[in-house]
């Protein structure tokens, strides 16, 4: 208990501050599981759950500044996405595929989250390949002397990637406003981390490329916030890029094409069960006296209603008109 | 007029624009040194590391920062120091940089020009030789260029780095000093997609496009002398889009057609010229659409003699119209 106390205490968050993250944590809980609920009614083709994943994602999102800061998500970051700004209907748009949905039209796959205004940045399937795009938009930052941070989110399975080491390198030689945030869940579908790489911790090849790197608890909110804010500060005071890995656990299978049966035991799913953020914040937060059981009912009663009014609204709403297909393989204005 | 290089022109081209917007910037390696080629000679000078911006030895990374650059308001010329090197940025060009703004659903877009030499006959081995275009005109999204005069290169290298998409620049390499040609003092661009008449005939319509316009228009004037036949030369200088209409007038006009690329023949992009004048001017047709081009063997060996087998030449191209004039 003190060490949240004092971890409020010096990242100086207040009791509205940290209720909204508890807020993001549990709104993007409830459109993780609505989607998963909505793809066995045969509602849409596909889901990919971030359960498991909103400590390290809202912890991460909550230090940077919707709509000046970059964001590179992947298909796994629910949380952020509704953390930097982006509505129940904007993610549930993406699910059904619909006309409006501002990720991509129904173009992308769920989950593959876009927001112009947010700077949200439209990514792609191949694994890594929005890291070099978040070390760009920080090298844009330096050249053009902005105050703006580059986030590229990947999960462990992307570190094997020749992207992956290539955006390090570079944002190490030219200390680049650029964060990145590993969500190392022990899995890359399948395949275990022991197989993926020979070290434990990921962080420790930061220093290969000149920079420092951490590692969190992933399920833990705050420390979460606490490492990403000490890299925003590194970055503001010039300092370059950070790693910030946070370990965390992927309670659902990759996908809802995935069966997870087969490669982990329900054992180890439990025992991570019992650590999920989302049921153990709201406790850390009533001990703290920040939360009480009716504040709770009210932020999960809003919760709930917001998901069930966007899933009723946006299931009305219009397709993609078929012709539009063939639409916006160019940019057809003159640029500016 | 002053007379010019490719590699003059293209320098200029990317100086003038990067005078012109200061958003432009180089980056790409050995680019700071001026590049292996000297295209970027002096840049560092004038703009400074930051605009001349010597990167890792990693093309995904190269083309990949780019990307994400031309995001945030920078318009990024990403130097590939040799085609054949530009493979490790396929995913980058392919999956990133040609889909972003369809999967976006035109919402963000790539203003990035990718540079880089390609083509084959100066020694080069399989590995500083390759022709790339067929990979890249086959992926919806990307616009691609394949120049081999200076005043091409340079009209087409500004339309380029003001496109608001992403443009494939290829330069032939061994056009980059073969030749010199006036070059106006004032800005000029050419538009992407469209080709060029280089030289008018009425018996067969000859497509092609890079190196290959300067052998085809060899061979063309040794046919011409030797019996008559008068062959029109189309260069094509933009493979996507590409300019369907100057060539289906050619060949209605002249009802044969001779596509001639340095590439490998199979799925080359002369094939899809083929196969679109097969089946839009089948009825004006006179003679099978033909190809010249290279073998289906890596492009291309090191040594002279099995350079030279490989690629097309006067020669041989001479050879394909007599026997197309025939018919």
């Amino acid at each position: 208990m003190t060490a949240i106390k004092e971890a409020i205490k010096t990242h100086g968050l207040t009791e509205k501050q940290l209720l909204q993250m508890l807020e993001k944590m549990l709104l993007a809980r409830a459109l993780s599981v609505r989607q998963r609920i909505l793809q066995r009614m045969g509602k849409g083709p596909m889901t990919f759950s971030g359960e498991g994943h909103e400590a390290a994602q809202v912890g991460s999102a909550f230090a940077l500044r919707p709509g000046v800061d970059w964001v590179f998500p992947y298909y796994r970051d629910v949380a952020v996405a509704v953390t930097i700004g982006m509505t129940p209907v904007d993610i549930l748009r993406g699910f059904f595929a619909r006309r409006d949905d501002i990720n991509s039209g129904g173009r992308n796959m769920p989950s593959h989250f876009s927001h112009l205004g947010l700077r949200i940045v439209s990514g792609s399937a191949p694994i890594a390949t929005q890291l070099p795009h978040a070390v760009g938009a920080a090298l844009a930052a330096k050249l053009r002397k902005l105050d703006e941070i580059a986030v590229g989110y990947s999960g462990d399975g992307s570190t094997s990637t020749g992207d992956w080491h290539e955006s390090m390198n570079f944002a190490g030689v030219q200390r680049l406003p650029v964060i990145f945030v590993c969500e190392h869940n022990n899995y890359a579908i399948s395949v275990p981390w022991r197989k993926q790489a020979a070290i434990e911790n990921v962080s420790i090849r930061a220093q290969g490329y000149g920079f420092p790197g951490v590692s969190v608890d992933g399920n833990d909110v705050l420390a979460v916030y606490g490492a990403m804010s000490e890299a925003v500060k590194r970055v503001r005071a010039g300092e370059g890029p950070t790693l910030i890995e946070a370990k965390t656990y992927r309670l659902m299978p990759h996908s809802s094409d995935d069966d997870d049966r087969r490669y982990r035991t329900r054992e180890e799913v439990e025992a991570w069960s019992a650590k999920d953020s989302v049921a153990a914040f709201p406790h850390q937060l009533k001990e703290l006296g920040v939360l009480d059981d009716n504040a709770e009912k009210e932020i999960n009663d809003r919760v709930n209603h917001e998901v069930d009014a966007a899933t009723d609204q946006v299931e009305q709403e219009p397709q993609p008109e078929a012709p539009t297909a063939l639409r916006h393989v160019f940019v057809e204005e003159e640029r500016s | 007029m002053p007379e010019k290089t490719m590699v003059e022109a293209i320098r200029d081209a990317m100086f003038e624009e990067m005078k012109r917007d200061d958003r432009v910037i180089v980056m790409g390696e050995d680019v700071g040194e001026g590049g292996v080629f000297r295209a970027t000679e002096g840049f560092v000078a004038e703009f400074g590391e930051d605009r001349c911006m010597d990167t890792p030895l990693a093309e995904s990374c190269i083309v990949g920062a780019a990307i994400g650059a031309s995001l945030n308001g920078i318009i990024p010329i990403a130097e590939i120091q040799f085609a054949d090197f530009s493979h490790p940025a396929f995913d980058q060009i392919v999956s990133e940089a040609a889909r972003l703004h369809y999967r976006s659903n035109g919402t963000w877009s790539c203003p990035i020009v990718v540079r880089t030499p390609y083509g084959s006959g100066i020694h080069g081995g399989p590995y500083h030789s390759q022709s790339i275009e067929a990979f890249y005109a086959h992926v919806p999204g990307l616009k691609v260029i394949c120049v081999a005069s200076p005043y091409d290169a340079k009209g087409l290298l500004k339309s380029a780095i003001r496109d608001p998409n992403p443009v494939i620049f290829l330069e032939h390499k061994k056009a980059y000093r073969a030749f010199r040609q006036d070059i106006p003092d004032e800005d000029y661009t050419i538009p992407i997609g469209q080709a060029e008449t280089k030289r008018e005939g009425t018996d067969i319509s000859l497509i092609t496009y890079g190196m290959m316009t300067h052998h085809s228009l060899k061979a063309a004037e040794t046919v011409e002398q030797e019996n008559g036949a008068s062959v029109e030369v189309i260069d094509l200088r933009t493979v996507s889009p590409w300019d369907k209409e100057r060539v289906l007038e050619s060949v209605k006009k002249t009802g044969k057609a001779l596509i001639v690329y340095e590439d490998n023949i199979t799925g080359g992009f002369g094939a899809e010229v083929a196969a679109t004048i097969a089946q839009d001017a089948f009825e004006y047709l006179d003679g099978p659409v033909t190809r010249v081009a290279s073998p289906d063997v890596p492009i291309s060996p090191y040594s002279g003699i099995l350079e030279e087998y490989i690629l097309p030449n006067p020669e041989k191209i001479a050879e394909a119209i007599r026997k197309l004039a025939a018919y």
